[in-house]
């Protein structure tokens, strides 16, 4: 919420500073005083883990890189060398091939959480969009460090993606060919490709650094969007996000941390694949290619389209369909919480997304496939027939008055007429007591 | 909603467990064993390594490489631990070209604790022509290579039995009930016997299979042990912070039932 400042110098620095470069301002309006609805659950907690998680991939990155050596020849030892020699050079290595997985964990969480909540709809349409935006950059720079092992996997994973490309000859015959080996730097997958890979996986993240700041700078404009999906109307319904958003966060993350610490000690290598503890070999090509588990779904998705280039296509598309969600949605409603008929499609748009990962596990033949074209094209349906057409003809259940009176039951500053027909079993609970 | 919470981070994971086991679709079954380092408080058993390093030395050796090994690794603390006399007299045993010398001549010489692993070819061609044109494979990171980990080393070389009836082996070729495909160029390397124990273990191709299996696990991941006491620390560490964090949360949002409260009064 662009909310009037509350900030006062503590000292005669502080007020000398403040008319020169107000950061301290900066940080009390927007990051202690912030005024954040009081209703937020777990879900919301994820903003803050997965900025914690790219600091995390950012800080082991950074060192991993002063051991690594981005040469066909050298990479692959240098990580296992990086395991062996390098004091805490596994944890480093563990806690960064982990840390992506956990990731993408809180990123899609977070993603749902938006998508049920209807966090996309406006005045929130660009904080969406610089989300997806991250989303992307994510996906590019996990596929890049991921090559970088140069492991069986890595190199083959690099082949296959970059031959989508190649696909392009089907609309202008050599167009295809030339892109992929200008992306190549030469006739195949090779040293100059790790070392551009290399380049470009150390650029990403401080990029995907940059639309964090504006993803958070959009979310302050018009505040957080909230369970119930109704504004924020009263200095009730909201609480300074210092402590009581400082703390619930906090303690989600180390929750989150907890889980994330025991995949680093006790299975690194759980959602990992063998095959890439294998040096890369060009000349022999692994009986399955399968991507890490977070690109499952949309794998799934590439290999249900017969025809590659239209697979391609549908591939971006998957990802990309995203920007348009807030205008594909024609609720009225945020919140699916209010929405009888739409929370089916999306608990079912869930089940799709999962199982999508599973069959993109799976080698595309007999059922696998029917079943990946069955997800595939409920993926597409859910935004391109369900959001447009039940947002029309759904009738929503009644909102509460404000986001005091769905916590409490009652709002002592809202008209009485607002009060829905239908108070929640909690709030009537609740007025027995009282 | 905690619960909730939880059940969707499982089926996240779900799919991910099951294309860790894909392989599993095409290749044979491999059985589970127990080892000393697969539970989560599990530490290698040093008198297990030291017999399994005796069997690749004196077998594995004579074929495959250990080229991210080197011999002072054999005395660092979560190995086989063996005294630094033990790892000088075992390096020695090998001999590496070393130089130039003032004269520009390369020479050989016994290696040394920071040598690598020699390896037993000079080259990927060499290897072949020596074993009929199949090309033994490093052993460094063999037990984070394949699905089942020490669990198929161990299938693997105790999996040598006749070709069922009717079976086409192709010329050169081993029937191995473990292997994908179930032709394998390596010849059953084990036999009861093989190699003397000095600790009183029965010298029998299981003991051998099962110890050398250990040994090739801590030859990949040399620094379980200290992950596995790391982790408990840190798992503790973060449970107490949890705990206070949990308290700190409850007690901050009290304040926010004061506040309702006295407003409606």
């Amino acid at each position: 919420m662009a909310h009037p400042s509350t900030y006062k110098p503590g000292s005669r620095f502080g007020a000398w500073l403040d008319v020169r470069l107000p950061v301290a301002r900066l940080t009390h309006d927007q990051f202690l005083a912030y005024p954040t609805p009081r209703n937020l659950n777990y879900w919301w907690t994820f903003g803050g883990i997965l900025t914690f998680m790219l600091g995390v991939q950012i800080a082991t990155g950074i060192v991993l890189a002063m051991h690594y050596v981005p040469t066909a020849e050298g990479a692959f030892d240098s990580v296992e060398k990086i395991m062996r020699d390098v004091n805490w050079g596994w944890l480093l290595r563990y806690t960064h091939a982990v840390g992506a997985s956990m990731f993408f964990l809180a990123v899609y969480i977070h993603t749902f959480r938006g998508l049920y909540y209807g966090s996309y709809k406006a005045p929130r349409e660009v904080l969406w969009i610089l989300g997806v935006l991250i989303l992307l950059l994510m996906i590019a720079t996990a596929f890049m460090g991921y090559s970088l092992v140069w492991g069986q996997m890595s190199f083959w994973a690099v082949t296959v993606i970059t031959n989508l490309f190649s696909s392009l000859d089907m609309v202008i015959p050599g167009l295809g060919t030339t892109l992929v080996q200008w992306i190549w730097g030469g006739f195949s997958v090779g040293a100059p490709t790790l070392n551009r890979l290399y380049s470009l996986h150390y650029l990403l993240p401080f990029i995907i650094a940059g639309v964090v700041v504006l993803h958070i700078w959009a979310l302050h404009i018009p505040g957080n969007n909230n369970p119930t999906g109704i504004e924020v109307k009263t200095a009730r319904d909201v609480v300074p996000f210092h402590p009581y958003y400082t703390i619930k966060d906090g303690f989600a993350l180390v929750v989150f941390v907890l889980l994330f610490a025991l995949l680093v000690f006790y299975a690194p290598n759980l959602l990992g694949h063998p095959d890439n503890y294998i040096p890369a070999n060009p000349l022999q090509t692994p009986p399955h290619i399968v991507p890490e588990w977070y690109f499952l779904p949309f794998y799934a998705i590439l290999r249900a389209i017969p025809n590659k280039l239209l697979g391609v296509i549908a591939l971006f598309s998957s990802i990309a369909i995203l920007f348009f969600v807030p205008w594909l949605d024609s609720s009225k409603v945020r919140s699916t919480r209010y929405r009888p008929i739409y929370r089916w499609f999306f608990w079912a748009f869930v089940i799709t997304c999962v199982a999508l990962g599973y069959l993109g596990s799976q080698a595309p033949e007999g059922s696998y496939l029917v079943f990946g074209r069955i997800c595939t094209f409920y993926y597409f349906a859910f935004f391109l027939i369900v959001m447009p057409v039940v947002g029309l003809i759904e009738r929503p259940r009644a909102l509460p008055g404000s986001i005091t009176e769905s916590v409490l039951g009652y709002d002592a500053e809202q008209p009485v007429g607002k009060v829905p027909p239908n108070p929640p079993a909690r709030a009537r609970a609740r007025e027995k007591v009282l | 909603m905690r619960s909730c919470l939880l059940a969707f981070l499982l089926a996240l994971l779900v799919p991910a467990a099951a294309s860790a086991q894909d392989n599993g679709n095409h290749a044979p079954e491999i059985a589970h064993q127990s080892w000393s380092f697969s539970q989560p408080f599990g530490t290698f058993d040093d008198a297990q390594l030291q017999r399994g390093f005796e069997v690749y030395w004196n077998i594995c050796a004579n074929c495959h490489s250990m080229r991210l090994l080197s011999y002072r690794n054999l005395g660092e603390p979560g190995g086989p631990e063996f005294s630094p006399k033990k790892v000088e007299e075992i390096a020695s045993q090998a001999q590496v070209t070393d130089g130039p010398n003032e004269k520009g001549e390369m020479f050989q010489r016994p290696a040394r604790p920071s040598d690598h692993f020699r390896s037993p070819f000079a080259n990927e061609q060499q290897a072949r022509n020596f074993n009929k044109g199949a090309l033994p494979p490093d052993l460094s990171v063999m037990a984070k290579a394949r699905e089942g980990g020490p669990d198929y080393i161990y299938a693997i070389l105790t999996g040598y039995t006749d070709p069922p009836k009717g079976f086409e082996l192709a010329p050169g070729m081993h029937y191995n009930k473990a292997f994908p495909g179930h032709q394998i160029a390596m010849p059953p390397p084990l036999s009861d016997g093989a190699v003397t124990y000095t600790d009183g273990t029965k010298p029998t191709l299981d003991n051998y299979a099962r110890d050398v299996s250990a040994y090739l696990m801590w030859a990949a991941e040399p620094k379980l042990e200290e992950r596995h006491k790391t982790g408990l620390r840190v798992m503790i560490y973060l449970f107490v912070f949890a705990v206070i964090m949990y308290l700190a949360k409850r007690t901050v949002w009290a304040r926010l039932h004061h506040r309702d409260a006295a407003h409606t009064a």
